[in-house]
């Protein structure tokens, strides 16, 4: 009995020891993995159409979702803010609360966790897919190489793209709050628009927002790249890697926001 | 190594952790030949194809291309080498984004500053070659089997490689497009001036177009020889291969216990 208990003990120890070897291995080859993207990423700038054609297919593409919800959530911004700020007799404040709550987290997060979803996720199936099909391996037996040819320019596109896509999600988002607020609601259009002039500093605010969406996007750009390239090829490991991507990346987004956030607002 | 041998493989011994995939390895493929490796699948045959490529490392033996070391080449050599090889993947590895014109071209484009007048009449000469000048224009997933098939062929000789590598260029074709292929891979080995290496399980087919074959089975090479020689051989794995016997040196039955074992083992089990 006492004999048994110590062997599932001894078992349980072994398969969390061979879970996290696994971990370090992989965040080890992810590593070496993004040194390499960098290495290889002048292809991507000299021959910029390659990267052009990225920032189309993952940032362009993308506008929808992120214009569509970008102004949803500025309306529900405007309308929960003037609810609240009402009960204390400072509605007029709403358009600098809608303003700092999108420019400093709503829209770099919500628009990085809608860019893994959408843009990241296609990344990974679109190298995984290719890795599955053998192109990755002819490119590279033709002396082209993959990661200069495939994965960087998908890196880069997606970094370039995240702060233009959060920016907007802040701009339409604003643009959703006055709809709400003054257009529906009367909130005073004059003091709307300049308490958030007198509200947002646009280093502190709107700097430290683009920051954020770069450190988000090239998050999320390369854990899409390394989870398409790193995938098993077949179906079952592409579905898997999109799977990781999205997940990994959200979680990545939140932790990355705690911890930029709290370096950046700390004692205001 | 004589001057007229392209790529030369002593001794050469491969293996996946403790797996054993190759078993010393003897070849020499001399230049212009054409040269088929056979045998059963899983016996190590695109394994051998990869090595000569630079894709995995030998664990141990010397693999020559052209006199040069491929296990000892730095990045930049083994890039070097590979443009000037062209490689057939088993199912073409179309890049599927681009049309077919596009994937001729490509190597043309990535490695060399030619005028875009000058790439089209080269990938339309090299089109033409496979028969499909006209579908310059289609996507890949608009292709049949065999067309795909072609315009691989098409990419891999596109800068005129002094080696070309098949990997089952037959798998999966009907037999008329299995005759264009194999009538296709002498032709252009004759034209172009290059050396082929061939790896397939469709003996016949091969027989018909191949200088040479070496026999692989279970790592090893089993039997070598011209395609007479392999015809008339008495060799029991030979003529278990080329007359495609269902059970003899290599066996039908994956290993096991014996079955009467499996099923009173079952009975127990239940």
């Amino acid at each position: 009995m006492l004999k048994g208990t110590f062997c599932a003990v001894l078992e349980l120890i072994r398969a969390a020891g061979h879970r996290m070897n696994n971990a370090l291995q992989t965040l080890g080859f992810a590593t070496r993995f993004f040194f390499q993207i960098l290495l290889y990423s002048g292809q991507s700038f000299r021959r910029f159409h390659l990267t052009i054609r990225e920032i189309y297919f993952c940032g362009f593409q993308s506008l929808l979702i992120i214009v569509v919800s970008g102004l949803f959530i500025g309306m529900v911004l405007g309308m929960q803010g003037y609810e609240t700020l009402q009960r204390y007799g400072s509605s007029e404040a709403l358009g600098v609360l809608v303003a700092l709550s999108l420019t400093r987290e709503l829209g770099p997060v919500v628009s990085a966790l809608l860019f893994a979803s959408r843009a990241g996720s296609s990344i990974t199936a679109e190298i995984g897919l290719m890795k599955a099909t053998e192109q990755l391996t002819a490119m590279d037996m033709m002396a082209v190489n993959p990661i200069a040819r495939v994965v960087a320019p998908r890196f880069w596109g997606g970094v370039i793209s995240m702060p233009l896509l959060a920016a907007l999600f802040s701009a339409v988002g604003v643009f959703g709050g006055y709809l709400i607020g003054v257009v529906l609601i009367g909130v005073d259009e004059g003091a709307f628009w300049s308490q958030m002039q007198g509200g947002v500093d646009f280093r502190f605010d709107i700097w430290n927002g683009i920051v954020k969406s770069f450190v988000f996007g090239t998050a999320v750009s390369v854990i899409a790249v390394f989870e398409g390239y790193d995938a098993v090829p077949t179906a079952e490991g592409v579905s898997g890697s999109i799977k990781r991507t999205v997940v990994y990346s959200a979680l990545a987004i939140l932790a990355l926001d705690l911890v930029l956030t709290s370096f950046m607002f700390r004692g205001v | 190594m004589p001057a007229d041998c392209l790529v030369k493989i002593t001794d050469v011994n491969f293996a996946y952790d403790d797996r054993s995939i190759l078993k010393g390895i003897n070849m020499e493929i001399p230049r212009g030949k054409l040269v088929a490796i056979m045998g059963n699948s899983g016996c190590g045959k695109t394994t051998l194809l990869r090595l000569i490529g630079g894709q995995l490392k030998p664990t141990s033996g010397e693999l020559l291309v052209d006199g040069q070391s491929v296990p000892r080449m730095t990045h930049d050599e083994l890039y070097a080498m590979r443009r000037r090889m062209g490689m057939l993947f088993q199912f073409g590895a179309l890049f599927t984004d681009i049309s077919v014109y596009d994937n001729v071209a490509y190597l043309m484009r990535e490695h060399t500053d030619l005028p875009e007048e000058l790439i089209r009449d080269m990938v339309l000469m090299k089109l033409n070659a496979v028969g499909l000048r006209g579908a310059h224009h289609l996507m890949p997933a608009e292709l049949s089997g065999g067309m795909a098939r072609r315009v691989a062929l098409a990419r891999a000789i596109a800068l005129d490689p002094m080696l070309i590598m098949y990997d089952e260029p037959f798998a999966g074709l009907d037999p008329i497009s299995m005759g264009v292929i194999g009538q296709l891979i002498r032709k252009l080995n004759d034209a172009l001036g290059a050396t082929t290496l061939l790896v397939t399980h469709d003996v016949q087919e091969a027989l018909l177009i191949v200088d040479y074959v070496y026999f692989v089975s279970d790592g090893q090479i089993v039997a070598q020889g011209t395609p007479d020689e392999i015809r008339a051989s008495s060799d029991p794995f030979v003529h278990q291969f080329v007359f495609g016997e269902a059970d003899g040196p290599v066996h039908f039955h994956y290993p096991a216990v014996p079955f009467e074992q499996e099923l009173m083992r079952e009975v127990a089990g239940a």
